[in-house]
């Protein structure tokens, strides 16, 4: 019953077989290293934040158990929870805008152009310049007194808010140049994903009579789905840590802004 | 006949006025990304005085070269782009190996519990960083590594969940049958992945390097947390410590920042064909 017919292909499968019989323990050597960093470097912080998040630690005497005190007093008493709970989820409406814009862009930039790779190199300066620097010069555009975004609309006649410290104004502050300096990723993983969209099938589209738009809905956004949906995880868990940015604005920012522990003492509660 | 030249030419005039769309979109879309950038190279090359003079003056009246020998004389700009290399670089080559090693084995090689391991791989991106900060370094306290490079630099040695993601992507699509025919050869999967795997990723592993390159020299908050004493400090650090060595140094700040901008434009410039490659033929599928 269980002797099999030797043919050609069943000695192949054999083969691959045993192939594949010693290939496991090479297969958890090369995976190895990751987890044990996983377990080092991820696992055992949480666990012992995890320890932590129910006892009174001040890092000087040893914690102190109090059960689920902290997180009594994170949820139900702490009004910056809900506030802050409410500006992660308005800061993250940056990521949609910020992919739609991306996209438009790579779209000009994927045509046969002169000074295309010129183009490329501006919009992808900010995600290589160092986060000092453009914290600084975003504090200056957008500066009440002396900045350039109000001395533009002071062209038109038009007297800007002070954008960093006025409660409506900053959150949109932070998301414009969130924006701005998160182009440069998805506008590549664009360009990639619009280059493997095989152009055989806008010529069809063409020979069927099909204009710009019904290409652009029913063959290029199928053909980049993957890299939309991997863009728009990455930047949905990249999101949050936009918290430098914050941290160096911090100071001068209106309360939504200058509580940046508050956004930690957030992750403690919820997520863990 | 004259019909079709009378489409040919409207086709024409439609190219026309279509590229002449996408110029003016990507110049205004240009200039709004190059304008920071432009006040960063007058701010650098401005008196002190002549900062937040009002309204912004793009060229400046005396051109201050002098900015940019002070923050090489006073400020230890080159020992942090030399500490900054020595923290990313060992780490860079280590890291991406590991990673491209774990990658190979989660695209071609079998083995029970694979594709389980690998969600755990995944699922642990979703953590975000911030919940990490103070659980971590309370550790890397206890482990007696604060103020010392080994908080930056051992944990990416042990690779990146994401970069391994990236690559395994890359390598599922390279064809089975060279592997298999290097097997039949006699090679075993490391010989494999060294002779045959690695080669062929050349374009995935550049554009990891570049990320991972330009991650860690543009890191400050990592640095900040763990390291203390200044001749420790990374090239971004320095450029911070403008704001506390002299007050608000704009000029000194900007002006470092041009400079360490010039390394990873440079690279940028050159890498930029295997950036796109190593993305497009990655064939990302969620």
């Amino acid at each position: 019953m269980n002797a099999k017919p030797l043919t050609a292909s069943g000695a192949r499968t054999a083969k691959k077989k045993s192939l594949y019989a010693s290939e496991k323990w090479w297969g958890y050597l090369f995976v190895a290293p990751p987890f044990i960093g996983l377990t080092v470097f991820l696992l055992y912080p949480l666990l012992t934040s995890l320890y932590y998040s129910f006892t009174i630690f001040d890092f000087s005497s040893p914690p102190q158990f109090v059960g689920t005190e902290n997180y009594k007093r994170a949820l139900f008493e702490d009004p910056l929870v809900w506030k802050t709970l409410w500006n992660t989820f308005y800061a993250a409406l940056g990521v949609p805008i910020g992919m739609a814009v991306s996209l438009l862009i790579a779209i000009l930039l994927n045509q046969n152009l002169k000074g295309k790779n010129l183009f490329r190199m501006l919009f992808f300066l900010p995600t290589i310049c160092s986060i000092v620097a453009m914290t600084l010069i975003w504090q200056w555009i957008f500066n009440s007194d002396y900045g350039l975004l109000n001395y533009f609309l002071s062209l038109v006649g038009i007297e800007g808010p002070a954008w960093l410290t006025d409660e409506t104004w900053a959150m949109p502050a932070m998301i414009f140049q969130g924006v701005w300096g998160g182009l440069g990723i998805s506008i590549i993983m664009y360009l990639a994903a619009l280059s493997n969209v095989p152009t055989s099938l806008y010529e069809a589209a063409t020979m069927d009579g099909a204009g710009g738009w019904k290409k652009f809905v029913h063959i290029t956004v199928p053909g980049i789905s993957p890299i939309t949906f991997f863009i728009l995880v990455t930047s949905l868990i990249a999101a949050p840590p936009g918290l430098p940015a914050l941290r160096a604005h911090d100071g001068r920012g209106p309360e939504l802004l200058d509580d940046d522990d508050c956004v930690l003492s957030l992750y403690y509660g919820i997520r863990i | 006949m004259s019909s079709t030249t009378a489409v040919k030419r409207t086709t024409n005039a439609a190219e026309i006025l279509n590229k002449a769309v996408v110029y003016v979109l990507l110049t205004i879309g240009g200039l709004f990304m190059a304008i920071p950038f432009l006040w960063m190279l007058s701010t650098s090359l401005k008196d002190k005085g002549a900062v937040f003079s009002y309204p912004p003056q793009w060229i400046p009246e005396d051109i201050m070269w002098e900015n940019y020998r002070t923050i090489f004389e006073d400020a230890h700009m080159i020992r942090g782009f030399f500490n900054t290399m020595m923290i990313i670089l060992p780490t860079i080559i280590i890291g991406l190996f590991v990673c491209a090693l774990a990658a190979y084995a989660f695209a071609k090689l079998r083995f029970p519990g694979r594709d389980r391991l690998f969600m755990v791989l995944v699922v642990s991106l979703m953590i975000p960083g911030a919940v990490m900060m103070i659980p971590a370094f309370i550790m890397f306290k206890n482990f007696g590594w604060t103020d010392s490079w080994k908080p930056l630099m051992i944990p990416g040695m042990f690779g990146a969940p994401m970069v391994i993601f990236f690559l395994r992507q890359f390598i599922k699509q390279l064809p089975d049958e060279l592997e298999d025919a290097a097997k039949i050869d006699g090679l075993n999967p490391l010989g494999v992945f060294l002779k045959i795997i690695l080669p062929l990723s050349k374009p995935a592993l550049i554009t990891q390097a570049i990320l991972t390159y330009n991650a860690g020299y543009n890191d400050y908050l990592g640095p900040l947390i763990y390291l203390n004493s200044p001749e420790k400090y990374t090239l971004q650090m320095e450029l911070a410590s403008f704001t506390s060595y002299y007050v608000s140094e704009w000029t000194l700040i900007m002006a470092g920042s041009v400079v360490a901008l010039i390394p990873t434009l440079v690279l940028f410039a050159f890498a930029q064909r295997y950036f796109i490659e190593g993305i497009a033929l990655t064939g990302i599928k969620g």
